[in-house]
């Protein structure tokens, strides 16, 4: 334990990759002087937590960190709860922003672990959707704990720590580095036994995450999108690859045996007509721009409908 | 000998009385100076007054002339001194009696062939000049309908010699006709927007209520064309509003001489290069900015977020209080500026987002800067917020939409019954309102701007309460998540 954890802040500080003790004087030096007891309660002091006993599943990859750094209230056994990972792209469109929000909500409330990245767009969406469901949620960060990115979601990010865990293999007081990334996204697949991709352009992020999920066999769902549409380039080439195909957040479900609840739905024949904006709405059905506007806010309350960029569109 | 004449500088739309003392002295050198802080403008009025002087066949002293224009520590703008100049000297040098001069005050730029101009701000002279008891102005003939509304009669006098025959008793000027029956020019009418039915009811809305508005949406769907169309359908102002406008134009040199009281709310639509005194006011004669000009009106910020931050920044305290305070060294100034703002934007910086037709190349990083340009507090203090989608050719095909002239009627009818029914939310409607506060991102402000737009919806339905229907709707038009 107390070695994991020199090593862990040893790669933090030297900033390098280190899965396991390197044979070097500096390694055998900071050991030495390293006063695992003094820095605990640093970590203590600031509410945050070291984890070397990582989950079976993240234990399993093949190049597992050495331990966790977890700030957050919750027990860090719910890291060995069955989970599911949702990344996607950072600039994503209203549509993949919609599905990643409804994906989190449903997979989260059938109690499912949503894991992803706290970036910006659907890593975001993706939390939000598990916090609007009342369920629990996991961040993994690039950077240390204590370091809130993007600045936009720090928010977001305490919010996440009241009721789940933000995790990362890196010391508090890590910067953010364009290299650490690709190495967050092994312990974002490395923790869910099935990942999923929202929307992701070629050569993506979300598709680095993909591939390190299919390298330890766990399952891949891609979400179609537009041909055309080059958000949809990523995902659409998983698909190709053999990918799983998502149409519904049932399909991941079914992949953890869980039966998804068939609730009676009262059918709207408003949301027959979605995604739509509302000024379409209004012209297929003849209805005031008023009326409309009210039937689609009652829809939203409800969370049967979301609105993003004009456009209203079914959660599920 | 020494002679006065009587006329007013501005401070902001303050007048502040200025006399103009001419001193003729037959020995000496002939010179002619001019003291007492005038500006550039004002002091090269020394060259117009003799040359009009001379044009007007009257003799320009031989001696030295002092012009003292007091009190001589406020800074004197512009060239409506060179008619109270030339007619002080005159006075001075006995051609006029100056008997008659102080029963007037004057205001006016002399031509080099001794015809008068119109200057700005000519009702805040004449009101000036009535607070002083002094009943006549003489003025330009072009500024006399102005000067009339202030409530002072106006001498109408197209040259120098004309001012003079009739301060000699030689001439009567014509009296001044007011029409105030002429056609203001047509607006941008509605009907001119094919579908857009969303944006064209919140246009509504935000005329009923007099709310601010933010349309967002890809370039080409029409934002500028719906914001221009506001003033069109906005009742016309009531004599005391029209009065705040018309000084404000007035000051500003904006009015129309055969229109002289602004009876229409005012449009501004200043470009996104402006700079903050441009927008709020400012410089060293501390002119009114945009947002007073559009006081009482409409100010449309065309591409919000093209704009310089502090130029944006500083349209929150009209915003909030109607009114901008402007302290410079050369004084202290405030402009009313109440003014509905219409603004538009695109949804990122390269524009397609939202437009089913494009691809958006943003990148999180542009996309998050752009939109951090506009700051929460500003992002507040519009009550309504509506995207505007791409139209599709069916409905660029589709016929005309319904005019101007009858939203104005509907328009008309609910600011009358907001002024006064008490419009009270329904125990349903405010049930609904607190349920959309838990399940939506909706903060307290945003909460006061939804109650508010729905009583104006309530308003605009004839309800005599409001009802979860007008909560429901109102909630449409609340800021997206996506701009927060």
């Amino acid at each position: 334990m107390n070695e994991q954890l020199a090593l862990a802040v040893f790669a933090s500080e030297t900033g390098t990759h280190l899965v396991k003790p390197p044979d070097t004087a500096r390694w055998r030096d900071h050991l030495r002087r390293f006063d695992a007891g003094a820095y605990e309660r640093r970590l203590a002091d600031r509410g945050y937590r070291f984890v070397s006993g990582l989950p079976p599943l993240l234990r399993a990859i093949h190049d597992p960190p050495p331990g966790l750094f977890v700030r957050g209230v919750a027990p860090v056994e719910m890291l060995a709860r069955p989970a599911v990972a949702i990344v996607g792209a950072r600039a994503c469109s209203g549509y993949g922003a919609s599905v990643a929000r409804s994906l989190g909500r449903e997979l989260a409330a059938a109690g499912l672990v949503v894991v992803s990245g706290l970036a910006r767009g659907v890593d975001g969406e993706a939390h939000r959707g598990a916090l609007d469901a009342g369920g629990t949620t996991v961040a993994v960060l690039g950077c240390g704990i204590d370091r809130d990115y993007p600045a936009a979601h720090a928010d977001l990010a305490r919010r996440i720590a009241e009721t789940g865990l933000i995790v990362s293999e890196y010391a508090p007081g890590v910067e953010p580095a364009p290299w650490r990334f690709p190495a967050r996204n092994r312990i974002v697949a490395g923790l869910a036994s099935a990942t999923v991709v929202v929307e992701a352009r070629e050569r993506s992020g979300a598709l680095i995450t993909a591939d390190l999920a299919l390298e330890e066999g766990r399952e891949v769902f891609a979400v179609p999108g537009e041909i055309t549409s080059a958000l949809s380039a990523g995902t659409n080439a998983l698909l190709k690859l053999g990918a799983s195909p998502l149409t519904c957040a049932a399909d991941v479900l079914a992949s953890f045996g869980i039966e998804p609840d068939v609730h009676d739905v009262v059918a709207d024949p408003l949301l027959e007509l979605l995604p739509a904006t509302a000024d379409e709405i209004v012209r297929r059905t003849g209805h005031p721009a008023a009326e409309v506007a009210a039937a689609l806010v009652a829809l939203e309350l409800d969370g049967r409908a979301t609105a993003h960029d004009g456009v209203y569109r079914r959660t599920s | 000998m020494l002679a006065r004449a009587i006329t007013h500088a501005l401070v902001g739309l303050e007048p502040r009385r200025v006399e103009v003392e001419a001193d003729v002295h037959d020995l000496g050198l002939p010179s002619f100076a001019i003291v007492g802080l005038p500006d550039r403008a004002c002091a090269e009025s020394r060259t117009r007054v003799r040359s009009g002087i001379i044009a007007a066949e009257l003799e320009f002293p031989r001696g030295r002339v002092t012009v003292n224009l007091a009190p001589a520590e406020l800074r004197k703008e512009g060239s409506g001194y060179d008619l109270p100049i030339a007619l002080a000297v005159l006075a001075a040098s006995r051609q006029i009696p100056q008997s008659e001069l102080s029963r007037h005050a004057s205001v006016g730029e002399l031509a080099l062939d001794g015809r008068l101009r119109r200057v700005g701000g000519v009702l805040a002279v004449a009101e000036g000049a009535r607070r002083l008891g002094i009943e006549f102005l003489i003025c330009p003939p072009e500024s006399a309908p102005e000067a009339a509304l202030a409530g002072v009669r106006p001498i109408p006098v197209s040259h120098l010699a004309e001012a003079v025959a009739y301060l000699r008793g030689e001439h009567e000027p014509e009296p001044v006709q007011i029409r105030d029956d002429e056609e203001p020019p047509p607006l941008p009418d509605l009907a001119e927007v094919r579908g857009q039915e969303r944006a064209r009811r919140a246009l509504e809305i935000a005329a009923a209520g007099r709310q601010n508005l933010l349309l967002a949406g890809p370039p080409g769907t029409g934002k500028t064309m719906l914001g221009r169309r506001l003033p069109g359908i906005l009742p016309p102002l009531d004599d005391a509003a029209a009065l705040e406008v018309t000084r404000i134009h007035s000051v500003a040199g904006l009015l129309a001489p055969e229109q002289p009281l602004v009876r229409t709310p005012p449009f501004r639509a200043p470009h996104h290069s402006a700079s903050t005194a441009a927008i709020v006011g400012g410089g060293p004669g501390i002119r009114p900015g945009e947002a007073s000009l559009a006081h009482r009106g409409v100010l449309l910020l065309d591409e919000l977020a093209e704009f310089q931050r502090p130029a944006l920044e500083a349209l929150r305290q009209p915003l909030e209080d109607g009114i901008v305070c402007i302290a410079r060294a050369a004084g202290r100034a405030v402009f009313p500026a109440r003014f509905q703002l219409v603004a538009t934007m695109n949804l990122c910086p390269c524009g397609a987002r939202g437009d089913a037709g494009a691809a958006c190349s943003c990148t999180a990083q542009r996309l998050a800067a752009y939109r951090a340009k506009l700051s929460r507090a500003l992002l507040d203090r519009f009550d309504l917020v509506v995207s505007v989608p791409r139209p599709r050719a069916s409905e660029l095909a589709a016929g005309p939409s319904e005019a101007s002239a009858a939203v104005a009627v509907r328009v008309a009818l609910a600011r009358e019954a907001l002024a006064i029914l008490p419009l009270r939310r329904t125990p349903d409607a405010d049930a609904l309102l607190s349920r959309a506060v838990d399940r939506l991102p909706l903060s307290g402000r945003g909460r006061a701007r939804v109650a508010r737009a729905a009583r104006t919806i309530a308003a605009l339905a004839g309800a005599d309460e409001v009802g979860p229907d007008h909560v429901a709707e109102a909630l449409a038009y609340r800021s997206p998540q996506e701009l927060a």
